[in-house]
């Protein structure tokens, strides 16, 4: 046997991520990323209809036990997040590398990305004491507010940077009691889909976070026209249609419609992509965006002997 | 069966109160003149009686008093000093107090709604709402932890007619407590305590253009979405005017809170205090005639003690007065428009085609006004078109459950959101019942209570953001980063 026949590599089949399993697309499609140098590196699924509608429902099912669980317990989850991929951190800074970025700008997002997530690990037992009231109503009652998740959330990744800009969406929907559907970035898809393995020896309960790649294009209007989907995070860097398409199918049901600055394009990674990383990782520590997918729920009860 | 007393007439006097014959709008400080030409009537909804004239206000006054409403943000408004805005604010809330009773008359002659209710809800919160955003005013800083805030600019504001003056001032006090001005249109039918309100502005010498008012039909409403010089829309309302006006800001950038419509589910639980819980329910769904987007217009009752419920409620029911809206007896006053008269009457009769049985109160309701009595639906099912639907009327639904879980999967299966109540004397129970429950308020042995230091606003397609509290003023900043995130 050659030597070069022994160190054979054996690629990865890169697939979805729902409800903790790893399932290819129902629809077979598929498109093909290459390299900077144009060897081949992945066949991607295309995602459809048919696999958003599955990732709602298994979001569904597990969004009001992640709700539930205590704030302490999910803190532990988020942070289990952060120790998982800091032990596989290398894997992802070659995976970057081989779509282009540079050894630092790799090495940069990340230490942010990691960064991030202990961020927000931090947040979740701390929302409704910075957030929450306890309101002095005029009468004789015990008023208070408290945050609550808004249920399922879809979110649109930007182009870039891959695994930064998703985590920007992602983390504070986790904070939220949110279970999340996301749409990786077309172009840079690849780590998305293996931060999907962190994700899954991580303890995050399977259907939390669901990831799917395909084309931006063809995904929108399913997911703006779900009846079971609450709220919808994309990036303002997305094509003026696209975001105008989010806004007026969004009424659908009244979905909640935020636009999170978390992303650039893919050439801005490329040419300036220590700044970009610098400043994302900066305004993704945001704890109101935890707010923009919440509900404020106020509840009211007499005093009285 | 309860003793039936009978009640003398008190009904409030108006002697004191005056009001124009014809309005014009209120735009840059000063009304303009009425314009017979663009007229339309509103009634006294208890006599069907022409109460005044308003002038339709057409695109060219809403570009106007949009333009108003600029000059005076980009002026002053807008950057001036924040104790100054709440120092006028704290004014507006004081007059509204010393005038306190002529508002209420007004309110009641105007919507129809017990001069009670206007006299002791409507004004005095009203007048809390101005005093509590008041004091907000210089303090922006303290809501928004690690954010520099700074106002939107100009607001659109659209008001229902069930709570006129109290929707306006919903409305106007975050509003112009965070700095912005404001254009606001009332409801077609009720626009007379926002003109009033209006003359009592230029009593408090608020700058011109601060507030600008255009009455007028739902057209109007559309030209005020539709201007350019817009940077927010307040719309309290339908959901299906609602998603309406979500769609045409699709793309135009501007930020937008909706008040939408409700199906709040009164959950009554075996170990709940019935005699309490059956008065909770008149306050549930009679308050206002049943017009409110909060109301409790599904009973869900469990099973043990439904019978009993059922029949402390029809021997309440009787002793309910309908009719004088001014008459300080009255529990129940007038329908607000033939229009939402026409709306309950085809509902209810939706209900009995459906299969329901019908139960209404006797005694006599006055034949001259819109009037409709107190209702109630039972041998209804989850599906009927009368427990999905917003009815905005005196009118009850009855279901009833076993289990805890049950209650909960009924109350929260219906596209609406905004609250909910329950009834039992078991504080965990309220705890749990309470968090699951879909809704953006939870009323626990209470009902239909409203502060303004306390956030009210739907869940679902009950609408988005928050009005009241410190939750309340977020829809009206923009916010920027103010703290390194790296500490």
């Amino acid at each position: 046997m050659s030597k070069e026949q022994e160190l054979l590599i054996i690629p990865k089949t890169y697939k979805n991520y729902v409800g903790g399993a790893f399932p290819r697309t129902e629809s077979g499609r598929y498109y093909k990323l290459n390299s900077l140098d144009g060897k081949h590196l992945a066949n991607v699924c295309l995602s459809t209809r048919k696999d958003i509608r599955n990732a709602v429902q298994v979001a569904r099912k597990a969004q009001a036990s992640w709700q539930n669980r205590t704030a302490y317990n999910q803190g532990q989850i988020i942070y289990r997040i952060a120790e998982i991929l800091s032990g596989r951190r290398h894997q992802f800074e070659a995976e970057l590398e081989s779509l282009g970025y540079s050894k630092e700008v790799a090495q940069m997002e990340l230490e942010s990305a990691i960064d991030l997530i202990v961020y927000f690990a931090g947040w979740t037992d701390k929302v409704q004491q910075v957030f929450g009231a306890v309101n002095p109503v005029a009468s004789h009652h015990f008023n208070f507010s408290r945050q609550e998740a808004v249920g399922v959330v879809g979110m649109l990744a930007p182009e870039a940077p891959a695994l930064l800009g998703a985590l920007a969406m992602l983390l504070p929907n986790m904070v939220a009691g949110n279970s999340s559907i996301i749409i990786a970035s077309e172009k840079l898809a690849l780590p998305l889909c293996t931060f999907a393995e962190v994700l899954e020896t991580s303890d995050v309960p399977a259907g939390v976070v669901n990831i799917l790649t395909g084309k931006k294009e063809e995904l929108v209007g399913h997911f703006v026209s779900h009846m079971d989907v609450d709220a919808l995070i994309a990036d303002p860097t997305l094509s003026f249609e696209l975001r105008k398409e989010l806004e007026v199918g969004s009424t659908s049901n009244l979905k909640r419609l935020h636009f999170w600055a978390t992303g650039c394009t893919v050439d801005e990674i490329h040419s300036t992509g220590k700044s970009v990383i610098e400043n994302m990782a900066k305004s993704a520590k945001d704890p109101y965006r935890i707010l923009d997918v919440q509900e404020v729920k106020t509840t009211w009860h007499p005093i009285s002997e | 069966m309860p003793i039936h007393w009978e009640y003398a007439h008190a009904p409030e006097s108006t002697d004191h109160v005056q009001y124009e014959k014809q309005y014009g709008l209120f735009i840059d400080g000063a009304f303009t003149h009425y314009d017979p030409s663009k007229s339309f009537d509103s009634l006294n909804p208890a006599t069907r009686e022409l109460l005044y004239q308003c002038t339709q206000a057409d695109e060219k006054d809403v570009d106007a008093a949009v333009k108003a409403a600029r000059k005076a943000y980009e002026e002053h408004w807008g950057s001036g000093k924040g104790s100054t805005r709440g120092k006028y604010l704290y004014r507006i809330a004081r007059m509204l107090q010393e005038r306190a009773r002529e508002f209420a008359v007004l309110e009641s002659l105007d919507g129809g709604k017990p001069i009670r209710e206007s006299r002791d809800i409507d004004i005095p919160l009203a007048a809390a709402y101005f005093f509590y955003y008041a004091g907000w005013a210089d303090k922006l800083a303290y809501a928004f932890p690690a954010k520099k805030v700074t106002p939107l600019g100009v607001c659109g504001q659209i008001i229902p007619w069930n709570f006129p003056l109290l929707m306006l001032a919903w409305k106007i006090a975050p509003a112009l407590a965070c700095g912005n001005t404001v254009v606001l249109k009332p409801a077609e039918t009720t626009s007379l305590t926002a003109l009033k309100f209006c003359e009592l502005l230029q009593d408090i010498g608020l700058p011109n253009g601060v507030v600008n008012l255009i009455t007028g039909p739902g057209q109007t409403g559309e030209y005020l979405v539709n201007h350019d010089g817009i940077d927010k829309i307040a719309f309290t309302g339908s959901t299906g005017v609602g998603k309406k006006i979500q769609q045409s800001i699709a793309g135009r950038n501007i930020k937008s809170t909706l008040e939408l419509g409700g199906k709040g589910a009164y959950i009554i639980f075996e170990d709940a205090s019935l005699n309490e819980a059956v008065e909770g329910i008149v306050n549930a769904i009679f308050f206002n005639q049943g017009h409110v987007c909060c109301a409790g217009s599904r009973l869900l009752v469990q099973e043990g003690v439904a019978d009993r419920v059922i029949e402390l409620l029809k021997q309440r029911m009787a002793t309910l007065i309908v009719g004088d809206p001014l008459d300080k007896n009255t529990d129940v006053g007038a329908i607000n428009s033939q229009n939402q008269l026409n709306t309950i009457q085809r509902y209810v009769d939706i209900g009995l085609e459906e299969g329901a049985e019908c139960f209404q109160c006797e005694g006599n309701i006055p034949s001259s006004g819109f009037y409709f009595r107190p209702t109630l639906l039972t041998k209804v099912s989850q599906s009927s078109t009368v427990v999905q639907e917003e009815i905005f009327g005196p009118v009850l639904t009855v279901q009833t459950f076993r289990t805890t879980q049950e209650a909960i999967d009924k109350a929260n299966n219906t596209p609406y959101g905004l609250a909910n109540g329950i009834w039992t004397d078991k504080g965990s129970k309220i705890f749990h019942v309470g968090s699951q429950l879909r809704s953006g308020v939870v009323w626990s042995n209470t009902y239909n209570k409203f502060d303004p230091t306390s956030p009210f606003g739907g869940y679902k397609e009950s609408g988005k953001g928050r009005e009241g509290g410190v939750q309340g003023l977020a829809p009206y900043v923009h916010l920027e980063s103010n703290v390194e995130a790296e500490i």
